[in-house]
């Protein structure tokens, strides 16, 4: 399918960018007009992979999140949150609703149940040492239409 | 994301407003732990009427919370939702903490005899 507008942007994985990418992300939707409860879906799942790129990824330092975005003349969004963190092991089990390395820090293992509930699409791709990145797509509803 | 803490000895409420992830909900959680842990309140409510903003960072603080709680033997149910809250509650099956009219009714009648 057609691309036909893109986005790519850089931030420090610092915890007060979670809210700084969200709003990112909706701002580059809001061109074709989502509902209320679209963004909302977006927002939630972006937070999701931005935050676990934060606390896992680069649990042991500094580090750099990349997200590209793109919209497809069918009116899908893509977005794909990348880090050079850890990485993941067993991708797999990390996607089983509950599971989390991390229960000492209250992560209630959820994150990636909510970006498969909240999106139409999701790929995990990790590799251990390497970093983890995360492709989400997301139809919107053209209202007008 | 402001968090005020309004009540007595035998239960207080933590109103939450604003956007609730992973970076504000550290202090949340530093402010009602501090409550928490001082008065030892049966019951603590959580209200999320006013979260304009949750992901799973909402769900790890408020288990938190249970757990903190239930510690001393007191308890957390969640108050008035707003849409985007519910939203992840219901995913993590977390419903049954959320308050029903009927019991809100029946905690105003306590308070008042
Ligand atoms: N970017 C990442 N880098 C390294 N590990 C990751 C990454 N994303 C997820 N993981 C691993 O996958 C597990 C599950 O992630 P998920 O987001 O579902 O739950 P969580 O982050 O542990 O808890 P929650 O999202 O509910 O706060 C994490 O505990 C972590 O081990
Ligand atoms: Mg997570």
């Amino acid at each position: 399918m057609k691309t036909i507008n893109s986005l790519k942007m850089t931030f420090p994985a610092l915890s007060r960018n979670e809210a700084v990418i969200r709003s990112c992300v909706a701002a580059f939707a809001a061109q074709v007009d989502p509902t209320i409860e679209e963004i909302s879906d977006i927002r939630s799942a972006v937070s999701e992979a931005v935050t676990n790129s934060i606390v896992h990824g680069y649990k042991d330092g500094a580090g750099e999140i990349a997200v590209t975005l793109k919209l497809t003349e069918d009116n899908c969004l893509y977005i794909k949150i990348s880090d050079k963190g850890c990485g993941i092991e067993d991708v797999e089990k990390a996607m089983e609703p509950l599971f989390t390395t991390a229960p000492e820090g209250e992560r209630a293992g959820l994150g990636f149940a909510v970006m498969e509930a909240f999106t139409d699409d999701l790929k995990v791709r990790s590799a251990v040492g390497k970093g983890t990145s995360v492709t989400m797509k997301k139809k919107i509803s053209s209202r007008y239409e | 994301m402001t968090v005020e803490i309004l009540g007595g000895e035998n239960y207080i409420t933590a109103v939450l407003c604003g956007e609730l992830d992973h970076h504000t909900a550290a202090a949340a959680r530093e402010i009602i732990d501090a409550r928490l842990e001082r008065g030892t309140p049966a019951l603590c409510i959580i209200d999320m009427a006013g979260i304009s903003f949750m992901d799973s960072s909402g769900i790890g603080l408020i288990l938190g919370r249970k757990r903190v709680a239930e510690g001393y033997g007191g308890r957390v149910m969640i108050k008035n939702p707003s849409r985007c809250a519910e939203k992840v509650i219901k995913l993590s099956g977390l419903q049954s903490m959320v308050l029903t009219e009927k019991q809100e009714k029946s905690m105003k009648k306590e308070q008042k005899k």
